[in-house]
């Protein structure tokens, strides 16, 4: 048998206190049934002498028997294990193997290649931090290159080692490596991958795996066991905010009442300030349970027990925060889904969703686009099939409290779980709450004036038209808000005369009707804001105090002041319901600019003159400011 | 920042995946094979739920052919503990008077190990069991699932498997299924071993190597653990210096030649040794992929 045995340490008690110390690091190998994966698999069990005699012993009897290798050992059957694909020549699940270097513990995530295992490569890659994607070196970067690399960048793996296998085959060619790895560098970067180490080697042969091959003189680089047992871990999430997913409730005796968790990101220490989510309620650290002892900090990582000072309401499916940043909370999301079950999903159909470790109802709305996996084309489709991938707005029964995804995998990662079958059929990743509020606490659990608004896609306002009448307030209005409908907006138009109909129908035209008039037609105007939409007022409103009273329901930046200014005479000329007429006759009382005052604004938001513009210009002068205002301008984007 | 050794990390995924039962499942129970990944197992869960005491039973299916030390060792642990400790014996088996001896490890597994699971499984209505296998130990259990789904009938299908995904297991269950679920999938044998030492953690001493009395048959050790060892003509159990690297049933059990008195000194001989555990269990060698049938009938 070739396998050197280990070396022996000399003082072994100092080498189990040095393996103490060892770094554990989770990778996924990506490759197809042709490229070697399993051949490279086998061998750095091999050479890492984690197998034992009678396992090589097993080996050399199957490689007889049932090797590609003509008798030689064929490190493939290491690690093809069911009897049912040993006989199909395939590996069909996501196996996990274990090996060690140095300075570090693996667990490698084994997964095939084939399209339709998709659901394997995303479950594999979904605890991975690096992963391993090999290419065969006669064949360069192929569709299922592509496939592979978008799946794990997906998935959130940012660290990637480019394993050009079979340099054998092609002479040791420097010049077929580098174009290689040039072409994937190129791809990679379209997709968010920058982080590439490329390394040729022959698995078969056993080059650039462990030793520095003498064949690829002109590759100096690291081989890849060399590479992986130095590579910087990725940060775990420790920099980030403190997060905990509550596992269980654990109140053995009114003397002690504390809540399991794994810390999901960040750091806590005794007597820092958490709020729980959702509820928002908050208190502090007061002890930490790690095992029988008590802990001054936990890390991301840890599965701990923390007992609050204050005795709040905290439940499993609950997430403990750090109470200066704490996670969004939401019930609306933007998420990509993968399906992983036979029967198709569907829009509509609520299904139990498993976000940390709280459990809601979900439903997806109608899809916005599957990706082609091979192409990243983005495709019109009405449900997911089995190993497809879809972008989808979900709701929830109830409010979850959730990262990003890119942020962190554990509050962020989601599965989808069939009510009737109960089988796991889909996972997702969350994006975004499609709620506005950057700071989403439990406050703003209510759907309110910006929740609505956000889902008609726009900032709630009120556009105040005064002036005279006859001024062309209500035909400027009226051509503002068909622009705004085109636009996809939601509006409506208080008009002065029809309010007059109904609403005030009570009121006269003294000035304390008036006034009344516009303190009920700004309450209605606050109220329509409220349900997000953009309301249009248009009314003489003569008085500064009224506008500034409807000004003062609403918040900054909501209140849009416009003055279509006409001078009285020409208003009175156009007259257009012949309105100045009967004034002048005497035949309507208190009408403003005959015998009751006109009040102009002193700084309106928009001043129109309407010698100078025609309503349509009017109307476009008001759209150019509500863009400007970013009332309309800028389409809905997520919040992170 | 201190970074967490993968010790931690194991720990910590371990707990985890049992707290995740507790808080789901309606009636665990963990099995508990008195050897050395039961004893990590169980310094596990009682640092998962500390100070509550552990919020399930033990279970030991008791095959009537364990060793002595480990049926010593086991009332021990459960009265230092004070587990709930369950013991469950095929009675049927007994009354068909089945032993390794006249009806082959594969029979005798089966009937009183694979059988009385289920049974004791059946009795209680168990929806969740813990077990202490390894993805490591052996080919098949590379892919094996955190939490396996089991049929009415105990069965594992492949076909049914679900996939796991960061750290979220689905535990929901059809009436009549289970769950089997594996904490320590992602330890290493190696893995195990430092975990005693760093934690202290008590196991059988049949691990450690003493003078024992053994005979030799079919290139095993087998230890005369007790007068219903039935001996070949010519045959004479011999005083040698050994250690078990695995514990089961002693007539299946072999044992390894060994100077190892303390676990620095197993440790070692582990990292210099060329013979993976599994190979002391007489069962495994029962005819090719013979762990993945086992599987499949409802052994572990």
């Amino acid at each position: 048998m070739s396998a050197k045995p280990d070396p022996l340490p000399a003082e072994l008690d100092a080498w189990l206190a040095s393996q103490a110390d060892k770094d554990l690091l989770r990778f996924i190998t990506c490759g197809s049934v042709d490229d070697g994966k399993s051949t490279l698999i086998g061998r750095l069990l091999y050479e890492s002498h984690v197998l034992f005699d009678d396992q090589l012993a097993a080996l050399e009897q199957d490689s007889r028997r049932l090797g590609t290798q003509g008798g030689e050992l064929d490190f493939a059957l290491l690690v093809d294990g069911l009897a049912a694909e040993r006989e199909q020549g395939i590996t069909i699940d996501v196996a996990y193997r274990f090996f060690a270097t140095e300075h570090r513990k693996f667990i490698v995530a084994d997964t095939p290649g084939h399209e339709q295992y998709t659901r394997n490569m995303v479950t594999g890659a979904s605890t991975a931090e690096l992963a391993v994607i090999l290419v065969d070196a006669r064949k360069g970067v192929l569709t299922q290159t592509r496939r592979h690399s978008y799946l794990v960048s997906l998935l959130g793996i940012r660290r990637i080692v480019l394993a050009v296998n079979k340099m054998d085959l092609v002479d040791y060619s420097e010049q077929a490596f580098r174009s290689i790895e040039r072409e994937y560098r190129e791809f990679a970067a379209q997709i968010g991958l920058s982080d590439i180490v490329a390394i040729p080697l022959s698995a078969l042969r056993g080059d650039n795996v462990i030793e520095a091959a003498g064949t690829m003189p002109w590759y100096r680089g690291p081989t890849l066991m060399a590479h992986l047992d130095v590579v910087p871990p990725p940060q775990r999430g420790a920099v980030r905010p403190f997060r905990m997913p509550v596992q269980w409730v654990n109140r053995p005796n009114s003397e002690f009442r504390g809540f399991a968790g794994l810390v999901a990101a960040g750091s806590v220490r005794v007597g820092d300030p958490v709020v729980a989510l959702p509820s928002g309620r908050s208190s502090r650290v007061a002890r930490i349970v790690c095992g029988s002892k008590d802990a001054a900090e936990a890390l991301a990582g840890q599965s701990v027990t923390l007992v609050l000072e204050d005795e709040i309401d905290v439940s499993r499916g609950d997430m403990l925060a750090a109470a200066a940043s704490p996670a969004a909370v939401s019930d609306l999301f933007e998420a990509t889904i993968v399906w992983m079950s036979e029967e198709p999903m569907l829009p509509g159909r609520p299904y139990l969703l498993k976000c940390g470790t709280r459990m809601v109802s979900a439903t997806v709305a109608p899809l916005k686009h599957k990706i082609n996996v091979n192409t990243l084309e983005k495709l019109a489709a009405r449900q997911l099939e089995l190993n497809e991938i879809g972008v989808v707005n979900l709701s929830t029964d109830q409010p979850l409290a959730f990262d990003p995804y890119v942020d962190n995998r554990d509050t962020g990662g989601f599965i989808l779980i069939d009510r009737i079958s109960n089988g796991t059929v889909g996972a997702g990743l969350l994006h975004a709450s499609l709620r506005r509020a950057q700071d989403l606490h439990w406050q703003t659990l209510d759907i309110d004036q910006t929740a609505r608004a956000a889902q008609k896609n726009q900032r709630a306002c009120v556009l105040w038209f005064t002036g005279l009448s006859g001024a062309g307030k209500s035909t400027i209005a009226n051509l503002v808000e068909k622009r705004l409908f085109g636009l996809g907006r939601h509006t409506y138009l208080l008009d002065g005369d029809n309010v007059r109909h109904g609403l005030c129908r009570d009121l006269g035209f003294t000035d304390a009707d008036r006034v009344e008039n516009i303190r009920r037609v700004a309450e209605v105007a606050r109220l329509m804001t409220d349900a997000g939409l953009i309301v249009l007022v248009s009314f003489i409103s003569p008085f500064r105090a009224e506008r500034a009273l409807a000004r003062s329901l609403l918040g900054p930046g909501e209140f849009f002041e416009i003055f279509v200014d006409t001078a009285l005479a020409e208003a009175e000329r156009r007259d257009p319901k012949g309105l100045y007429r009967k004034a002048r006759a005497g035949q309507i009382r208190n009408f403003t600019g005959i015998d009751s005052p006109y009040e102009p604004p002193e700084s309106p938001e928009i001043h129109l003159d309407t010698r100078a513009l025609s309503s349509e210009e009017a109307a476009e002068a008001i759209i150019q400011h509500l863009r400007k205002a970013a009332v309309i301008d800028r389409e809905w984007v997520f919040i992170p | 920042m201190s970074k967490l050794s993968h010790l931690s990390r194991l720990e910590a995924e371990s707990i985890h995946i049992m707290r995740e039962v507790v808080a789901e499942c309606a009636h665990p129970v963990m099995l508990y094979s008195i050897g050395k990944d039961s004893s990590v197992m169980l310094h596990l869960a009682l640092k998962a739920f500390y100070p509550a005491p552990l919020p399930f039973p033990l279970l030991h299916v008791d095959t009537t052919w364990k060793f002595r030390e480990m049926i010593a060792f086991r009332d021990a642990t459960a009265r230092r503990l004070g587990l709930q400790l369950l013991v469950h014996v095929n009675q049927e088996g007994v009354a068909m008077g089945i032993n390794p001896f006249d009806h082959g490890s594969a029979v005798h597994t089966d009937v009183m190990k694979t059988q009385g699971l289920k049974q004791a499984l059946d009795r209680h209505g168990f929806d969740a069991a813990f077990g202490g296998a390894r993805r490591d130990e052996e080919k098949s259990r590379a892919k094996e699932r955190v939490f396996s789904l089991r049929s009415a009938q105990h069965r594992w299908d492949p076909k049914r498997q679900r996939p796991e995904l960061w750290r979220l297991y689905n535990t929901r269950l059809t009436k009549g299924e289970s769950l089997r679920v594996f904490p320590l999938s992602n330890w290493t044998e190696l893995d195990i071993w430092q975990y005693i030492y760093q934690e202290g953690i008590e196991i059988v001493p049949l691990y450690f190597a003493r003078e024992r009395p053994v005979v030799e048959r079919d290139g095993a050790l087998i230890m005369v653990d007790d007068e219903r060892m039935p001996l070949e003509p010519g045959e004479r159990p011999q005083m040698r210096k050994v250690r078990f690297r695995t514990l089961g049933c002693y007539p299946l059990t072999g044992a390894i030649e060994s100077d190892a008195e303390t676990l620095p000194a197993i440790i070692e001989e582990m990292l210099a040794s060329r013979t993976s555990e599994r190979q002391g269990r007489v069962i495994d060698r029962d005819g090719a992929s013979s762990m993945e049938k086992k599987k499949q009938e409802g052994y572990f």
